[in-house]
């Protein structure tokens, strides 16, 4: 339990890891949008360039990178063989009794699978990357200007925080809750659906009491340590742009560039 | 010694109408630079001496002195800079994500620019001997570290008094003498007074002073020494007396006279030295 | 019940990077009726061992005996309840277990898992409650309306009501005052005497092992570092503190006693009284000759 590790954080010191959080969260907001612009052989090459290099930057284990890929395989092969069957444009390629193949459904199904793996890719990048944290923090940042609709963007970023801090402590109570009830002989694992259903309250009435009394004092703690909400606070944890962000910046604008030029080419 | 800085005038109060008062007509006052131990059996309103005394609950009756301030809705914030406070569970008081956010955020609460707050977090991490564990996230420390980082975050703030409300009780023995040597360190260190609710014996013994609560009064005030000659009617409002104590109690039952009440085991066996050698 | 480790060891996250050997090759015997008590620091293996004993958790390696009743790595018993019904776990703070609407409830939950009839448990109820200290009044309230240590005792009440032959304790006293503490620990240590239990008690106070414990254990980074009565245990001064564990205070004391003095006072789980008056005849026997 002590190794416990909170989203999929793999901790480094690469450049995908040192970047700006806001940065690392802009590029790849960007990214989202172009992937679906892009339309030909070439334009694909270039996102998939970038989407390979800054994999290999970020220095995550291979691994670790397929592990978030894995609950979408299915979905990319899945969105592949839909196209390769329901589209039945251009050359007849496999005509096996009632299942024929278009060259244009085999383009358009790697295409599709394409566009899903970069977007994968490149949004798992981020949070093997980038702390929970700092992506509070990035987004407290970025959300600033709405501070001035009264939107609470402070409130929004607290509780981020608290939350992440406290999912640890909560799994732990959770997995000691079942141990104490297991010990009082709820059956949490075998019989009818219905009876594991009805063991789930001895564990969650146990939760919410605790989650409610910790509440309560952490709000008494955070009183009595002076907070009054965000108003005429100052932050210890700062984001500070930096060259590297600008290069990354540039080279980003660079692919965008690339990426409409080599839409009508290939 | 000799300068207030808590008082307490006939100090009652209750959760709601309908509730017994868990605090009784309490008035004592509490110096600067002294340590005092609050004791009493558990409901006794030891905990509630202390949320009082950080303005988290005011009374219905009488008033709470800080200096010269009467804590009030005007006066609360002032006031929680001068009296931090140390809470009994160490994981629902920590509420940064890793140690130095956590020591940082009272700072942060009162506007401290970045700059102070790098300095003051070395130099309070360093008093607490945790300057080793600044990036460290919370559940990857033991209890007495957590509540160490606690104590590193008032320290921050520079209060006038620290409060531990049971906060060793949760601990095991080892994390229970790190808290203790810690504060014992600070308390020779810095302009600090220390206000400790225990009933770990060993921490009443360290004290200057000993108030004594019993089902929401103030039952007796004094030295340790004054208070565990007391031991049976201590005993019979559910508190303990240390083993130096029982034993010179027993002792003089076989006609051992000893005289002054021994607190430590060197005292006990220092007036026994004496005694023997006189035989 | 007798209890058995045969080369126990325990591993959390077996085959991460993160694995974790919490009980590295543990044996013991815990003859029917003993009352053990098992000491270390915080991550020394105590909360895993305990959860072998009602099968929370499995050995990664060796046998655990509890009764008749084999669990391994591969043999699971195949009446989990019926171990569960007979070892019965009161855990740290068990407070927190509570979760019905009535007290009455809470303590019924238990004896109704394991199948007990309504008739039997109500009169359980009634059984137990005046030994943890409550009154039949009670029953029809929240839990939750309760004092912390009050909760405390409906939670004992629901683990007792089950009536184990084993009772496994984990440092049941936590955070109560004084005399909470005493009373819960008198009421445990008169059961275990009565109803001829097996206790095992997890616990920081070397005070309360001395008292009550007839065998201890101290374990000391997933192995057993010493194992014995008290009175051969807690004498062995230098080894306890060499893992940083103290000595009970009366024998601090009296090792203090016996340098100063040069008088030894032989250890004999002794009370402060009879040290007093050890102590006195000493003196007297000092002063004739």
């Amino acid at each position: 339990m002590n190794n416990l590790i909170i989203g999929q954080y793999v901790p480094g010191r690469s450049v995908v890891h040192r970047l700006d959080p806001r940065t690392k969260i802009t590029i790849i907001f960007f990214f989202v949008i172009i992937v679906f612009f892009a339309n030909s052989f070439w334009s694909y090459f270039v996102l998939t360039l970038f989407g390979l290099t800054s994999m290999f930057a970020s220095k995550v284990p291979m691994r670790f990178m397929m592990k978030g890929l894995m609950p979408v395989w299915f979905l990319i092969v899945f969105t592949f063989i839909l196209h390769l069957f329901i589209n039945k444009e251009g050359t007849l390629l496999i005509d096996w009794s009632f299942i024929k193949i278009y060259s244009s459904g085999v383009i358009q199904g790697i295409a599709i699978s394409m566009r899903f793996f970069l977007l994968i890719l490149m949004t798992s990048l981020l949070t093997l990357t980038t702390t929970p944290i700092e992506i509070t923090d990035a987004v407290e940042e970025m959300l600033h200007p709405l501070k001035r609709i009264k939107f609470p963007v402070h409130e929004l970023a607290l509780m981020m925080s608290i939350s992440l801090r406290f999912i640890p402590t909560l799994v732990q109570e959770t997995d000691k809750i079942s141990k104490a009830q297991a010990s009082r002989g709820v059956d949490f694992r075998t019989g009818p659906v219905k009876d594991r259903i009805k063991a789930v309250v001895p564990l969650l009435v146990p939760l919410f009491v605790s989650a409610f009394k910790r509440a309560e004092e952490l709000a008494m703690a955070m009183e009595a340590r002076g907070y009054q909400g965000g108003e005429g606070r100052t932050k210890l944890r700062e984001l500070k742009l930096s060259k590297l962000d600008i290069w990354i910046y540039c080279l980003f604008i660079c692919v965008i560039i690339a990426l409409f030029l080599t839409r009508h080419y290939g | 010694m000799e300068n207030k800085l808590i008082e307490f005038r006939n100090v009652s109060f209750r959760y709601t109408d309908e509730q017994p008062w868990v605090l009784k007509d309490c008035s004592f006052t509490i110096y600067e630079n002294e340590w005092v131990a609050i004791i009493g059996h558990n409901g006794s309103g030891k905990s509630t001496i202390a949320k009082l005394m950080n303005g988290l609950i005011f009374p219905q009756k009488g008033e709470i002195l800080i200096g010269d301030k009467i804590i009030d809705e005007q006066t609360v914030w002032e006031i929680r800079r001068e009296v931090g406070m140390v809470f009994q569970n160490p994981d629902n008081q920590f509420v940064g994500t890793t140690v130095q956010d956590d020591v940082a955020f009272g700072m942060e609460n009162r506007g401290f620019p970045r700059e102070e707050m790098i300095r003051l977090i070395d130099e309070s991490l360093s008093a607490v001997g945790m300057e080793k564990y600044r990036l460290t996230e919370p559940y990857r420390l033991s209890g007495g570290q957590k509540q160490r980082v606690a104590i590193a975050g008032v320290l921050a703030i520079s209060p006038k008094v620290l409060i531990l409300d049971e906060a060793t009780s949760m601990l095991d023995p080892k994390g229970r003498l790190e808290i203790m040597e810690t504060v014992a360190h600070i308390q020779t260190e810095r302009d600090l007074s220390l206000i400790t609710i225990t009933h770990d014996l060993n921490e009443v013994t360290q004290a200057d002073r000993v108030i004594v609560m019993n089902r929401g009064e103030l039952w007796k005030e004094g030295t340790p020494r004054e208070i565990f000659t007391e031991k049976a009617s201590l005993r019979q409002i559910g508190l303990d007396v240390p083993f130096s104590s029982t034993l010179a109690e027993e002792l003089r039952r076989y006609h051992i006279p000893i005289e002054k009440e021994p607190l430590n085991h060197e005292e006990l066996l220092e007036e026994l030295w004496t005694l023997h050698s006189k035989m | 019940m007798d209890i058995t480790f045969k080369d126990v060891s325990y591993i959390y996250q077996k085959n991460t990077p993160f694995a974790h050997k919490a009980l590295d090759r543990i044996s013991f015997h815990i003859p029917s009726g003993s009352f053990v008590a098992i000491i270390g620091h915080t991550g020394s293996g105590k909360s895993t061992l305990i959860q072998h004993l009602n099968g929370l958790i499995t050995p990664s390696e060796g046998e655990v005996l509890i009764g008749d009743v084999r669990i391994t790595n591969r043999e699971k018993p195949k009446d989990m309840k019926t171990l569960r019904s007979q070892v019965g776990v009161v855990f740290q703070y068990p407070e927190h277990q509570l979760f019905e609407e009535t007290i009455e409830k809470d303590i019924a939950f238990g004896p109704q898992n394991f199948g007990i009839s309504e008739e039997e448990t109500n009169e359980r109820i009634k059984e137990v409650l005046p030994m943890v200290g409550l009154s039949e009044a009670l029953l029809g309230r929240s839990p939750f309306d309760l004092s912390g240590g009050q909760m405390r005792r409906v939670a004992i009440a629901g683990v007792l009501a089950v009536k184990p032959r084993v009772l496994v304790l984990d440092e049941p006293t936590a955070g109560l005052d004084p005399r909470g503490q005493q009373e819960i620990m008198d009421m445990f240590y008169q059961l275990h005497q009565k109803e001829q239990l097996t206790t095992v008690l997890v616990t920081h106070s070397m005070e309360d092992a001395m008292k009550y414990a007839d065998h201890i254990l101290i374990l000391n980074k997933g192995k057993i570092y010493m194992e014995g009565r008290p009175e051969d245990v807690f004498t062995e001064v230098e080894a306890l503190n060499k893992v940083q564990l103290d000595t009970p205070e009366i024998i601090q004391f009296m090792n203090k006693f016996s340098k100063r003095f040069n008088m030894k006072i032989p250890f004999q789980r002794q009370t402060p009284k009879q040290l007093a008056k050890q102590m006195y005849h000493l003196f007297k026997g000092d002063e004739r000759t």
